[in-house]
């Protein structure tokens, strides 16, 4: 699956949701469900601190694909990760640089990847994207 | 008690509310709004809003200036407005009311323009634990200029001040002393007339953060004694961008000017300039004219309901919501003093205090989550944040129990 049919299904998935509680819900869920990032990658060096909640991001390179694991202190931007790392990993650094990401806005929590939001979440996709960018950087040399 | 019972039947909540446009119109996701966020800001009463309006189409103007029967209109309202300021407060006289920005420019103005008078390497500013971080930055900055220290009185885990500390910390190198009158994370109320007599009994100035003090309490301030108290205008019910200091005017003679500008000169050379007087010495450029007008309006609105009224509605709210949180399974209380105003400031087990914030406000009740700006405090609870209901005149019971049933609702999303 491309990345855009994941965001996509995901978008399909949300749309099926009356309102906001049946979402967060989803969303609470999905946080509690993420697999935890390995506790030696949460360091420092992994930290994207919002004003808010703090989250972790880990990024392997395999078979020339990137595999993105996270965690947050708060469950739903731990959930919103989950959704974020959901969409983007397991796709080639050029893929994910390339990405649009629509589906946060379709769904109805683009509030979420405000920069007042202070959540961590737009950190934690500028991170992505830096990986990806790095890696191509490293891929070409 | 009879006292008590005839507040009550004089404090229409209903009544008080229609005065409040917003909270007439305002729906979250649908749903009527739950306003709780009053430490942030409140809401504005439409003398407010028609004042502002009034202002601006009929009679904006430059103060100070112009000649024309505009701008001497404009002035004149504003100067009013400085005076109903100073009568709110009853201060001696009206030119130690500086108009600002809001509490924190008021602040930056003492700490920068008092800070390089008399501040000296060795020397020591003294704040508290539960400052706001505009009652903490301002003074680190210019004591690093000098040279010298800020010092902070500890507080006890109910997040009231330890004044045996104080007592101690208070030394003859402490050159003022500035402590906010109300915390606005724990809800405390600091001893502020002991702490102004032990100062003075030492010459040392004090300056009070009235931020959150002053749409809960009356303040007299020939009574209480400060040398400075600061406020934001939006925190009572006026506008935003507009804020006093008020100063004595012994301090305020001595202090240089802290912004050099338009208004707050005399006479001007290439080769020396003659400030103003007060209080224009410390009002550099055009000021915020209708924020002023605005103000005052809004501080008209307070007084026509009366102060003691809201103040005794508040804490009829603030005991039923601090009994029906306690309800709250696994609520922790973070501030728990003795005496309090309007800020409650709470966790549930470990849950994150941004995911309760985060389906609070889907369940349309508005109120802060994170450090609000009190980050050394947080670090003393070795808590990331909180969430903090604050209460306002306009709020109700119904209010409460519909916060209540909201983070019961969220809780139980999150365990």
């Amino acid at each position: 699956m491309t990345i855009n049919e994941k965001q996509d299904e995901l978008i399909a998935d949300f749309s099926l949701m009356e309102n906001w509680m049946d979402k967060y819900e989803y969303i609470i869920q999905l946080g509690k469900e993420l697999p935890l990032i390995d506790e030696q990658y949460k360091t420092d060096d992994n930290l994207i601190k919002g004003c808010q909640s703090r989250v972790w991001l880990h990024t392997e390179l395999k078979d020339g694909k990137l595999y993105f694991t996270g965690d947050s202190d708060a469950v739903i931007t731990k959930g919103l990760i989950s959704l974020m790392i959901a969409a983007l990993s397991g796709h080639t650094p050029a893929e994910i640089a390339a990405t649009d990401v629509y589906f946060i806005d379709a769904i109805g929590l683009r509030s979420h990847l405000s920069p007042t939001r202070s959540n961590g979440l737009l950190s934690m996709l500028k991170q992505m994207k830096l990986y990806a960018v790095a890696y191509m950087a490293k891929q070409a040399n | 008690m009879q006292h008590i019972s005839e507040i009550e039947t004089t404090f229409d909540v209903e009544r008080v509310r229609k005065d409040f446009p917003l909270l007439q119109q305002a729906s979250v996701y649908g749903i009527p709004l739950v306003y709780l966020d009053n430490a942030a800001t409140t809401q504005k009463p439409r003398v407010v809003l028609d004042i502002l309006e009034q202002y601006y189409t009929g009679y904006n103007s430059n103060v100070h200036r112009g000649v024309h029967q505009l701008s001497q209109q404009a002035t004149e309202a504003y100067e009013q407005a400085r005076n109903t300021v100073a009568a709110y407060i009853n201060a001696a006289d009206s030119k130690e009311i500086i108009f600002t920005k809001g509490t924190t420019d008021s602040i930056n103005l003492v700490a920068s323009s008092f800070g390089r008078k008399y501040l000296q390497a060795g020397d020591v500013v003294l704040i508290s634990a539960m400052e706001h971080h505009s009652n903490i930055v301002p003074w680190q900055i210019i004591c690093e200029e000098k040279g010298a220290e800020l010092k902070v009185i500890p507080i006890n885990e109910r997040g009231e001040l330890r004044m045996d500390a104080f007592s101690q910390l208070l030394d003859d190198k402490v050159k003022i002393v500035a402590v906010t009158y109300v915390s606005n994370t724990l809800g405390t109320v600091n001893p502020v007339r002991e702490i102004i007599a032990q100062a003075h009994a030492r010459n040392i100035p004090v300056l009070l953060d009235a931020a959150q003090g002053i749409q809960h309490i009356a303040i007299d301030v020939q009574e209480l004694q400060p040398d400075f108290l600061a406020f934001s205008g939006h925190k009572v019910y006026g506008p935003t961008g507009i804020g006093v200091l008020y100063g004595k005017e012994a301090w305020l003679d001595k202090m240089p000017p802290y912004q050099g500008g338009g208004d707050m000169i005399k006479t001007v050379t290439f080769a020396k300039t003659i400030y103003n007087q007060l209080p224009y010495k410390f009002e550099a450029g055009t000021p915020h004219i209708a924020g002023a007008i605005g103000l005052a309006a809004a501080l008209d609105y307070v007084k026509q309901i009366g102060i003691d009224k809201i103040a005794h509605w508040e804490e009829q709210l603030q005991e039923y919501a601090l009994q029906q949180l306690q309800q709250v399974e696994g609520i922790r209380f973070i501030g728990q003093a003795a005496h309090r105003a309007a800020s409650i400031s709470f966790l549930v087990d470990q849950i994150h205090p941004y995911d309760l914030g985060e389906l609070l406000d889907k369940q349309g009740v508005a109120v802060r989550t994170g450090h609000h700006c009190t980050e050394p405090l947080m670090d003393i609870f070795q808590i990331p944040g909180t969430v903090r209901a604050s209460l306002s005149l306009y709020n109700t019971f119904e209010d409460i129990d519909k916060l209540v049933a909201a983070v019961n609702k969220a809780a139980a999303m999150l365990k």
